[in-house]
């Protein structure tokens, strides 16, 4: 792994990108990394293109701008294919994960020649089988760690059943649909 | 030791106002600032901290509360960015004139127009002659610790002055980030109890603020502002050794940055010497002799300081984030220059825009910015003095 690890997010507003980018921040941070988690800030409103960064390091994180040549990029809605430039700087040693049910090979004449690793998940149909309803981000998240080895997968469920018990103290029963979650994007991310 | 955690910049700040607890703080809601009065209600209503919130119907009466909490005996402060403080105007001027000891937290956004959001100085620049001290901050960690000292400068004796604690909108406000924290005693015991010497609730000495002042008495009272303003130097030193001793960071007017025996310097405000830092070890690891100058503390400005640390820098590339428009220089560049004419500091000076409206500033223009200031020394090429950098190039 290199110094600094940088990632991308191209969501939309109101899916969450911005909150998987703080949530892997913050389970970074609590694995003892050195973290930097932030949305690139506009005129937002539902349904409009944005952009989230990480920057995960052993070294302390000066640099203030945005990413223009990360490590990975997370796409979060797949119709951003056609209208952004998602590989756009994306490294061809690092890899591009994309939410979506469709294989890989319909995938890639989408991506302007990126010769790196593409990853697909279907966090659609991960999201409505555990938690019933479309949350993208809990999948998105454990597709992330898992491509881009910031931190151990075991360790990463531990970190995240935590954070769990924390944020929903007030409602247990999502915590198991959260990690199962994560668990099948783990198994099912290629 | 101190407490790893990770927070935002605003949370960094709501954090700090927590652990110092001041008596009032009316707000009124502003982006990229409104996450900070956002957070310290929440701390009120958890019964973490006892503030007075007063939630207030604009800018200019959250200011008008503040000073009016402050004036009575209580230790208040606001917060606000961009257009709110524009509002707050006339305020910022009476609150330094009357020698109210409040504390603004300034998250910096551009003023209109076009209407944006993102960061720019251009408002707490806009601010600069009001009267109020103002501390900048690299990260989260330095509006944290700018905060915990503001009242032990504001409420000095010597002082009594309004602080102005600033930090870059969105680029630093809203990026979670490592940050060290000081455990709640420490920051209790560092910033002390309020016990203000004169004050309108002491029925013992009635007193009288804000009158009208003929012109037989008005220019002393800004002579009056005048000495405070120079006499906060040596509190704001005294207080950022003590902060220093305390949490192992100490802070001066400003970070030198490799700048000992360096040729070429940048002298920049806020979040953006981060970065270029990262652009000032590269350039060293390429024998490169360059540093960087990163002010803290623009009121008071600390001229002589800056001249005698730039003193044997053959180019000094001054990176102002507002204007000015006087078509030479941006604010930051005026007052360096007329610092460096006073003190016989002869070096070649570029004046740099940069960042206006959150436009990014990347490691690649600092290595740009140094790269002409070679150009400009070494071999003599003729440049714009005041130029703009990052602009569109379509």
């Amino acid at each position: 792994m290199k110094d600094t690890v940088e990632i991308r997010w191209h969501g939309r507003g109101g899916q969450g990108a911005k909150t998987a980018a703080l949530l892997l921040a913050d389970v970074c941070f609590k694995h003892g990394k050195n973290v930097q988690g932030f949305p690139e800030y506009g005129p937002e409103r539902m349904g409009a293109p944005i952009t989230a960064y990480n920057r995960i390091s052993d070294n302390e994180l000066r640099v203030h701008s945005n990413i223009y040549d990360p490590d990975y990029v997370v796409v979060v809605d797949e119709t951003l294919l056609e209208t952004i430039d998602v590989t756009a700087g994306l490294s061809e040693s690092g890899a591009i994960i994309i939410n979506t049910p469709r294989p890989k090979e319909e995938i890639i004449p989408h991506l302007k020649g990126y010769k790196g690793a593409v990853y697909t998940i279907d966090a659609r149909r991960i999201s409505e089988e555990t938690l019933g309803k479309y949350f993208p981000n809990s999948p998105m998240l454990a597709a992330t760690v898992a491509v881009s080895n910031v931190m151990e997968k075991e360790e990463f469920l531990k970190q995240m059943e935590d954070s769990y018990r924390h944020k929903f103290s007030k409602k247990p029963e999502v915590i198991e649909g959260n990690m199962q979650a994560l668990r099948m994007t783990f198994e099912e991310v290629q | 030791m101190g407490i790893r955690e990770r927070l935002s910049g605003n949370e960094a700040v709501a954090y700090a106002i927590k652990q110092v607890n001041p008596d009032v703080m009316p707000a009124f809601p502003i982006t990229p600032s409104t996450e900070i009065p956002q957070i310290v209600a929440s701390y009120i209503a958890n019964g973490e901290m006892d503030t007075e919130f007063i939630p207030v119907e604009s800018e200019h009466s959250a200011m008008s509360a503040t000073i009016g909490a402050s004036a009575a005996g209580a230790r208040a402060l606001t917060a606000t960015s961009s257009c709110g403080m524009a509002l707050m105007w006339e305020l910022l001027y009476v609150a330094a004139s009357n020698r109210l000891p409040l504390a603004l937290t300034l998250v910096n956004r551009a003023l209109s127009g076009p209407i944006n959001i993102n960061c720019d100085h251009s408002d707490s620049m806009g601010a600069r002659d009001s009267g109020w001290i103002q501390v900048y901050a690299e990260n989260n960690q330095e509006v944290y610790d700018n905060f915990i000292q503001a009242y032990r400068i504001s409420e000095h004796k010597d002082v009594h002055l309004p602080i102005m604690i600033c930090q870059d909108g969105f680029i630093t406000s809203h990026a979670l980030a490592n940050i060290e924290l000081l455990e709640d005693d420490k920051v209790k015991q560092f910033v002390g109890e309020y016990t203000p010497e004169n004050f309108l609730l002491n029925s013992k000495e009635p007193m009288s603020l804000g009158p009208y002042a003929v012109s037989n008495y008005y220019m002393e009272t800004k002579k009056a502002q005048t000495e405070a303003m120079k006499n906060a130097k040596k509190v704001i030193l005294d207080v950022g050794k003590e902060f220093g001793e305390m949490s192992g960071r100490t802070y001066g007017f400003f970070e030198e940055y490799r700048l000992e025996d360096a040729d070429y310097a940048v002298v920049i405000i806020g979040s953006a010497a981060g970065t270029t830092k990262d652009a000032i070890d590269q350039l060293r690891s390429q024998g490169k002799k360059v540093g960087l100058l990163k002010l803290r503390v623009f009121r008071p400005f600390p001229d002589k300081e800056i001249a005698d640390a730039l003193r044997n820098c053959k180019a000094i590339g001054i990176m102002d984030r507002s204007e000015s428009f006087s078509g030479q220089a941006g604010p930051l560049t005026a007052e360096v220059t007329a610092a460096l004419y006073r003190y016989k500091v002869d070096s070649n000076i570029v004046s740099y825009i940069y960042g206006l409206g959150g436009r990014d500033y990347r490691a690649e223009d600092a290595l740009e910015v140094f790269s002409e200031l070679e150009d400009v020394t070494v071999n003599g090429k003729e440049i714009e003095q005041f130029r703009y950098i990052g602009l569109r190039s379509r």
